[in-house]
């Protein structure tokens, strides 16, 4: 028989606040251990939580950008269990009227080849809920220690309906999900930091039927390739299981980068229960449509709408467009570059190639926003390509000293002589140098051969270092070649 | 230094000494040591007291006073704790094994409030362990004695704070309420008790037993007084969500503009139903004719649902506590058992060492009405009979200005008498829940006393907000009767007024 | 329902984490059973229609800004923890789960 998986997920995101879920004490990584903690952080008797307005905004947020349903009235509850690193020994979270209900993420999966789109579709979400974070257990020989820095920290939780099947959709899921919260500045979603962690249901049925199958609840998912080779792996033991005559069980697996293997945690009958109810310290939140209104101004393009705009309105080929929008601060550049004046496609192609590039191969924390070459510049640099006032190739070399010295690229052009010629009688002198000198070039091109012509190009660019202009040139050969 | 007495006197009237110089801080807070020194091996309702800091606070205050600065009528005056609200650098141990180590590293809002206001905030008093019990025989650190016959209970959970008062050895004091813990305390051991209406008090550093109906107010000798603490503990917070906003209030000034009103006086007839003792039904019948001769218009009102407030109360507020006492653990703070062998077994052990019986008996059975399966039938059903209790009150009070009644059923019972039977002890609670659940704002103050000489409360509940108007009708029948206001002989024998 | 027969004491310990003794055990059973039985008084109360009461005076939308007070000195906040080591509360070894 063969059998197909059906995948959910449930992802948990920090939000980027300034302070804490229910306290005033900043979060953040990297701290001595225990420092960001209080009264409340530490739960000691007496201390009670205060709802931080903006993560509850940011959490709205990303209900909006997801196309989720927002709630009119969302309550908090308690979540009952006991672990070291529960201060309370229960988390307040959103159990039964969340702030977030149904929602989509449009996920895109690799096409034919690195340039070539991929199809897309939408994963549908069940909902969104708020919460707070545990702090962190680092385990010994003979005891574990607690750091609190964390606990309390604005987490939301996504929870995707069994919607995914296979393990590229749940990484492209992922990818793609990130890719959102980073943009509108919800999160850094550093999984490393864990900032983003994430968790799978996984479960295979026959091809052709409908019902679910036994359910494992894959845990410690600590990276996007990790949550791809953990669910690629624990479908491929579901699968085995079944073909060697076995039966699964429902339990909670952990997953072992290390290893590549997956183990198990806790089978069914050691399951919780949870005693949610609602928390007698917290008063329900109500999200009027004015609240609504003002959080959507903030809130930026979809990334993969971006892309189709790019690829619709400024004909961008699918390369240039998937590589602008994986990145917003590159998109901005782009778009803000693109108002400045100048062909999109040729912007396209230096913020895309020669920028990036540059940048890589520059200074260690120069980036976009802070380098010397900005979207006017660049707007102005593409601006005297098409004005044919210099070569892409002489363009170039002008960006490179925009980055050393932040002029302006007209004033570089023209201090440093780089206009190009198109004074037809002095290149026709030297495009009929050129032919002669490549004469079996020439003849190759007569036999046929249409490449062979750029030999004799090359000739003439070397001559004027470049500032020959490439259309007249091309031009003037063709016209003596075939004299 | 002076003629008078310190320990008898209100806190209005040594408010008003203080301010003629007549008598010092230091002296009065001096004289409450020394009565405790005296009486409390007796009456047991002090954990612990720390003498130096109650005096250096006095000595301030004394100091404010020279420098011609007071901060107001509270300046100097003694306000004993019950040990469940946080003080900095004091004990914190709801009488409980769990916690006895535990100091504070923090401030309640009352507390600081009450600082503000210039109080001299002093001693630990004895309570039921975590404000569970009617008795404070539930305290981890033995009970409390009734000042009036050492034999019985001084109620709870803030005995300790009701006796304290009874017993002469604070002006006043602080206790929590969550289903009476203040108002029957009050009526055994002869005290004014008052809770006010839910979120006037900030809850922000009371240790939490059940959130949604836990208040703070004060044990004082006569209504005044209590007016006199509202006005300083009260007040929105901002570190509590529910906590009122915006109320600005002056009870001792309230009060009076309410003073000659002819109120509408209901008396819910389920409150003189079967289980009031005899006595008791005499003395609350005599003030309500009190109130029908001073003017006032009496009626006899309904609250249905009003039998079911006990099992409501039972419900939720055990499941509140299972999860707000999930805390105490010993991993951050409180007893760590010494026997656990791994992060886990921690828990059991710690938890099974550091509680006492009636709190172990509450969690389980607040983790039992949450559970899977159990959560409609008890958790949620009781919630919706909640709704049905607020709105009996809502309908009582469309029609009258307040409710009276009894405070408790009988006067103080016996020590022992109820400590097998947890449902009798719960019983004892009857009449004071449903002010709990409704949210209300609700006092009891001495109405007379039994045969046995055993102080009897008279409940006064009133809408939500209406403390003022409650006081004024407290205060009409404090004045018109001498035995308010006494202290209970020291020798713990039964007596009469003096 | 019968509450003798759905109270399952050793799954309530698990759930609150709370061991008992034997004697307590004894005890707890049939108080529990019996304060479980007076309070299932409540069924006789018809709740058609009615509202789940969750707060004393309900309110909404209590929330505080986004601003984050100064650190203070976090020892004062350790200072009650029974073990710490470097900053961090020690707990006996925790098998993750
Ligand atoms: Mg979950
Ligand atoms: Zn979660």
């Amino acid at each position: 028989m063969k059998y197909e998986a059906v995948i959910g997920l449930e992802v948990h995101v920090q939000l980027k606040t300034n302070s804490k879920m229910f306290t005033s004490v900043p979060h953040g990584f990297g701290n001595e251990p225990n420092r960001l903690i209080d009264p409340v952080v530490m739960a000691l008797p007496g201390s009670l939580p205060v709802i931080n307005r903006e993560a509850v905004a940011k959490s709205i947020q990303v209900g909006m950008l997801l196309g989720c349903d927002i709630a009119e009235v969302c309550k908090w509850d308690r979540k009952n269990y006991f672990y070291p690193d529960s201060p309370k020994n229960y988390q307040i979270s959103q159990y039964d009227q969340p702030l977030c209900l149904n929602g989509l993420v449009e996920i895109e999966l690799a096409g034919p080849s690195r340039s070539e789109e991929g199809p897309h579709r939408k994963v549908k979400l069940t909902r969104i809920h708020l919460e707070e974070d545990v702090g962190k257990l680092t385990h010994f020989e003979q005891d574990s220690l607690v750091d609190y820095n964390r606990a309390g920290t604005p987490l939301i939780e996504i929870v995707t309906e069994p919607d995914i099947y296979s393990a590229d959709e749940a990484f492209a899921f992922l990818t793609a999900l990130r890719r959102i919260l980073v943009y509108a500045g919800i999160s850094d979603c550093d999984m490393e930091k864990g900032q983003l962690r994430c968790d799978a249901n996984i479960s295979i049925r026959p091809v052709g039927t409908t019902t679910l199958g036994t359910k494992v609840e894959l845990k410690n998912l600590n990276s996007i390739s990790g949550v791809r080779n953990g669910v690629a792996y624990e479908i491929a033991r579901q699968n085995q299981v079944l073909a060697e005559g076995g039966s699964l069980v429902q339990e909670t697996r952990r997953w072992d980068a290390d290893r590549n293997m997956t183990t198990s945690m806790r089978t069914k009958e050691e399951a919780h229960d949870y005693r949610y109810f609602p928390d007698p310290d917290l008063m329900p939140v109500s999200v009027s449509e004015e609240w609504k209104a003002e959080l959507a101004k903030d809130l930026p393009e979809v990334p993969f709408d971006r892309q189709r705009r790019y690829q619709q309105e400024f004909d961008l080929p699918y390369s240039s467009a998937s590589v602008l929008i994986s990145d917003r601060m590159l998109a901005d550049f782009f778009e803000s570059a693109v108002e400045f004046g100048g062909s999109p496609a040729l912007l396209a192609n230096f913020v895309v190639n020669d920028l990036t590039r540059e940048l890589s191969s520059g200074d260690e924390g120069v980036d976009l926003s802070n380098c010397k070459v900005q979207p006017q510049g660049l707007s102005e640099l593409v601006k005297l390509v098409e004005e044919n006032v210099i070569s892409n190739q002489i363009a170039r070399e002008v960006l490179g000293e925009m980055l050393k010295s932040g002029g302006n690229p007209r004033d570089i052009v023209k201090e440093k002589g780089l206009e190009q010629s198109s004074d037809e009688g002095e290149l026709e002198a030297l495009c009929r140098e050129a032919i002669a000198a490549n004469e079996k070039a020439v003849n190759q091109y007569r036999e046929g051969n249409a490449k062979a012509i750029n030999a004799v190009k090359g000739f003439v660019m070397k001559a004027t270092k470049g500032k020959a202009n490439p259309k007249v040139v091309n031009d003037l050969i063709e016209r003596l070649v075939n004299e | 230094m002076s003629h008078h007495n310190l320990n008898t006197l209100t806190a209005v009237e040594l408010g008003e000494l203080l301010a003629a110089g007549e008598i010092s801080s230091v002296a009065l807070t001096q004289a409450c040591l020394d009565r405790i020194e005296s009486v409390d091996p007796g009456v047991k309702a002090f954990l612990s007291v720390d003498r130096e800091d109650a005096l250096s606070q006095a000595r301030a205050s004394d100091e404010r006073r020279a420098a011609g600065q007071p901060l107001g009528p509270l300046d100097g005056i003694p306000i004993a704790l019950k040990d469940i609200v946080a003080v900095t650098g004091q004990p914190l141990t709801c009488a409980s094994k769990m916690l006895e180590n535990f100091v504070s590293p923090y401030d309640a809002t009352a507390v600081h409030k009450l600082k503000e206001a210039g109080a001299v905030l002093f001693g630990r008093l004895n309570m039921d362990e975590f404000a569970m019990g009617s008795s404070t025989e539930n305290s981890a650190f033995g009970r409390t004695s009734n000042p009036w016959d050492l034999d019985r209970v001084p109620g709870g959970s803030s005995g300790g704070s009701a006796a304290s008062v009874a017993a002469a050895e604070t002006v006043l004091s602080l206790g929590s309420d969550t289903g009476g813990s203040i108002r029957q305390p009050a009526a055994f051991c002869g005290t004014v008790g008052l809770k006010p209406t839910y979120g006037r008090i900030s809850r922000y550093g009371l240790v939490a037993f059940a959130s949604s109906l836990d208040q703070i107010g004060p044990f004082t000798r006569c209504v005044e007084d209590a007016a006199m603490f509202l006005d300083a503990a009260c007040g929105h917070d901002p570190k509590d969500s529910t906590s009122l906003p915006g109320l600005e209030t002056n009870f001792l000034e309230g009060m009076k503009n309410h003073r000659d009103r002819p109120w509408k006086i209901g008396v819910p007839k389920e409150f003189f139903a079967e289980g009031l003792d005899p006595e008791v039904r005499a003395s609350v019948e005599s003030a309500i004719q009190f109130y029908k001769e001073s003017g006032c218009t009496v009626e006899e009102v309904s609250l249905p649902h009003s039998s079911y407030a006990v099992p409501v109360y039972y419900i939720l507020a055990t499941a509140e506590a299972s999860s707000n006492l999930a805390r105490y653990d010993g991993i951050r703070y409180g007893h760590r058992s010494s026997e656990a062998t791994d992060g886990i077994d921690l828990y059991y052990k710690s938890r099974g060492e550091g509680f006492g019986e009636e709190v172990k008996r509450r969690i389980m059975l607040g983790t039992y009405v949450l559970s899977s399966g159990y959560y409609d039938a008890y958790y949620l059903k009781a919630q919706k009979v909640r709704s049905l209790i607020r709105k009996d009150f809502d309908d009582a009070f469309s029609k009258v200005d307040c409710l009276i009644g009894p405070a408790t059923p009988t006067v103080a019972f016996r020590a022992g008498e109820k400590t097998d039977d947890p449902l009798s002890m719960y019983l004892s609670d009857v009449y004071t829940i449903s002010a709990n659940l409704a949210g209300l704002p609700a006092m009891s103050l001495p109405c007379g006393m039994s045969s046995d000489g055993c102080p009897i409360g008279l409940q006064v509940i009133s809408p939500v907000l209406q403390e003022a108007e409650m006081l004024a009708v407290a205060k009409r029948f404090e004045e018109a009767h001498p035995y308010s206001g006494i202290v209970a002989p020291s020798n713990g024998k039964a007596g009469s007024a003096s | 329902m019968n509450p003798e027969q759905s109270i399952d004491l050793d799954r309530l310990c698990v759930l609150a984490r709370l061991s008992l003794t034997p004697e307590e055990k004894e005890k707890l059973g049939p108080q529990l059973a019996r304060i479980i039985g007076y309070v299932e008084q409540l069924n006789e109360v018809d709740v058609d229609g009615i509202e789940p009461m969750a707060h004393a005076i309900p309110m909404e939308n209590v929330l505080r800004k986004d601003e984050a007070t100064p650190l203070v000195d976090r020892e004062k906040y350790l200072k009650n923890a029974p073990a710490s080591r470097a900053s961090q509360v020690v707990v006996p070894p925790v098998i993750e789960g």
